[in-house]
């Protein structure tokens, strides 16, 4: 329960209230990590958090994009290079990207749930000719809100299918209006030989979840990466409960035909 | 050596003392039966029996010379296993140092059978998984157990439901079993500590008679069960997302989170950040917190469980379905302090049976 250190050695403001801080440990070597995996981020004196690692920095470190929505997260986005941060983990159950070799992708994001897709689209990417058709839709509530533009360029020129599109448009804004869901009519994929990942609002996964399987993307094959409150990331806090799982063992990842019916449930 | 009597507890509390335990044992404090820690055997609570019902509990005077005369009082073992509160760490500028770990040997003289199968619980919790928490274990291994076999079950247990109860079957150092007339203890063995402790009393080999008004103790005590729980079955019940009784419940549920801080299983906690004006220095500390708050569910400023229904729905489901799928066993031991000390008397013998 008690963090390590870790150094900012670089901080990335991406748009409005969003930051990607890369980290790395004063003493000793980072751990490696799986997309989708988490860390307890710890602003000294505030609190703590949990946030995903949103990728491995050059320098070996983690990358982790922090939007500011409470004290803890605004603390940590002031952080400025050189300054210390506490750091636990890797924690809990990544994505199953190897499960999806062969198969057609759709990696659907939602807001900050791009964030921890970004190694897996990383993965995908770097393994090109291992998957078929590759398509990236996300989300965001305005152009401003939208993070990692040019990351998604890059992604395109690479090789994916890259779709944006945002409730809130501005005077420049010239793409698509709406919830991401709508992007899956623009995308191209083999349903039944198709595998996703699906990361933003719950709202937003369960609506888009139902609407691949309702396309014939088998359950099994819909992943969706859960938020809840956290203290000890380790099963003992309790406060991570949803239903008879905890998220930060048996999650933050879980499959559709596993968290579908639990999260029908109101309130669990 | 399986068992011995005692004529009295006052050698045996000087023997605990003296290996340098420190003895906590039931004593009347504030109207209630509270834990603290007692020198000798007077400050037990001679002749004071409990009253408990639903948002009820009163103590009330026999006039008899039984000390262990009461059931489950505000006070379990948690609050030995589990600190209400404890520093984790601290950071001093760009140094994080850990909060030494304390585990006073400490021998808790009184403790019920449901609370055994409470510690037994909270072992499964946190020693059992893939993070078991080594301040827990430390604490646990230096606590001695003295065990009672309770004789008068209160208005709200149901321990026999749980299977927990009430004859002490394992976990204990030792078990007392108060006897009358003339007044004794039977003392059973349940560890090689507990036989040391016993072999330097005073004490004579236990007579088949004590043995069998042993037995009898219990018999009588799981006869005389205020209330009952019926568990076949229990977690299709509780699937009942949408049953109305959880409208119902909730509607009465004030989220004062009392019967959590009761339960001897409750382990859920929150933390606490803190920077000293003075030096600088924060630090992390750990506290008892509760599925009933607002708060716990919160995430970027908006709880999932933002009504009562919903809360008191995941505190009854947790206790008695969702745990045994985490840990393998039920997170209730019938010890009824959470329909005691819930100040309007929710009971959840009565939710369970009213669930579809």
């Amino acid at each position: 329960m008690t963090p390590v250190l870790y150094r900012v050695r670089s901080r990335r403001p991406d748009r409005v209230d969003t930051v990607t801080l890369t980290l790395e440990p004063v003493r000793g070597d980072c751990p490696p990590f799986l997309p989708g995996q988490f860390t307890m981020l710890y602003a000294p004196g505030v609190g703590e958090i949990p946030v995903s690692i949103s990728g491995r920095s050059r320098s070996g470190g983690y990358a982790q994009t922090i939007r500011a929505v409470g004290a803890v997260s605004a603390a940590l986005c002031g952080k400025r290079p050189g300054e210390v941060v506490g750091v636990r983990g890797p924690y809990g159950h990544g994505w199953g990207v190897p499960a999806a070799a062969g198969l057609d992708v759709v990696v659907a994001a939602g807001g900050l749930g791009i964030a921890p897709l970004r190694p897996v689209v990383r993965a995908l990417l770097a393994a090109r000719d291992r998957y078929g058709r590759i398509s990236v839709i996300a989300g965001a509530r305005s152009p401003a809100t939208l993070v990692y533009p040019r990351e998604l360029a890059r992604w395109a020129r690479q090789g994916a299918d890259v779709q944006v599109i945002v409730d809130h448009p501005d005077h420049a804004w010239h793409g698509p209006v709406g919830l991401v869901t709508r992007l899956i009519d623009r995308i191209v994929f083999e349903p039944r030989r198709t595998h996703a990942f699906v990361c933003g609002p719950e709202a937003m996964m369960r609506a888009t979840a139902e609407e691949l399987v309702r396309r014939g993307v088998a359950p099994g094959r819909v992943e969706l990466s859960l938020e809840r409150n956290m203290k000890c990331a380790v099963v003992r806090c309790g406060h991570c409960q949803f239903g008879p799982l905890f998220v930060c063992e048996d999650g933050p990842v879980l499959r559709y035909d596993q968290a579908g019916p639990m999260l029908a449930v109101a309130e669990l | 050596m399986d068992a011995v009597v005692i004529e009295s507890l006052e050698p045996l509390i000087a023997e605990l003392r003296s290996r340098g335990f420190a003895v906590v044992g039931p004593v009347v404090r504030d109207g209630a039966i509270r834990f603290e820690e007692i020198a000798s055997a007077g400050r037990l609570p001679r002749g004071v029996t409990d009253d408990q019902d639903p948002g009820r509990y009163r103590l009330r005077e026999t006039g008899d010379e039984m000390i262990f005369s009461f059931a489950a009082s505000p006070d379990s073992a948690k609050r030995y296993t589990q600190p209400p509160r404890q520093v984790l760490f601290r950071m001093r500028g760009e140094r994080i140092e850990e909060a030494e770990e304390e585990a006073p040997r400490i021998a808790l003289l009184g403790v019920r059978a449901c609370d055994l199968a409470a510690i037994g619980v909270q072992d499964r919790v946190f020693l059992g998984g893939r993070h078991p928490d080594p301040a827990y274990r430390l604490r646990r291994e230096a606590l001695l157990l003295i065990a009672v076999n309770c004789a008068v079950p209160g208005g709200t247990c149901f321990c026999v439901s749980m299977g927990t109860g009430p004859r002490v079957t394992a976990g204990h150092d030792l078990a007392l079993t108060e006897l009358a007339a003339p007044h004794r203890f039977l003392v059973e063995i349940g560890s090689e500590r507990g036989e040391e402790i016993v072999r330097a009393l005073p004490y004579a080999p236990a007579p088949a008679r004590d043995l069998a008004d042993a037995e009898e103790v219990s018999r009588t005590a799981a006869g005389r069960m205020g209330r009952h729980v019926e568990t076949e079955g229990i977690q299709e019940r509780l699937s009942a997302h949408d049953s109305p009784r959880w409208q119902q419940v909730g509607a009465r549920c004030l989220t004062c989170a009392n019967c959590t801080m009761v339960c001897p299983t409750c382990f859920c906690t929150t933390v606490e950040d803190s920077t000293s004006l003075a030096d600088g220095t924060a630090e992390r500390a750990e506290r008892w917190d509760s599925c009933f708050t607002l708060g716990f569910s919160e995430v970027n400023g908006t709880p999932v469980r933002s009504s009562n229904p919903g809360r008191y729905r995941q505190w009854l489901t947790h206790k008695f379905s969702t745990w045994i799928d985490q840990f393998g066993m039920s997170g209730c031991v019938g010890c009824g302090r959470c329909i005691t000390w819930c100040p309007v008397g929710i009971d959840v013998t009565e939710e369970l049976a009213n669930l579809p």
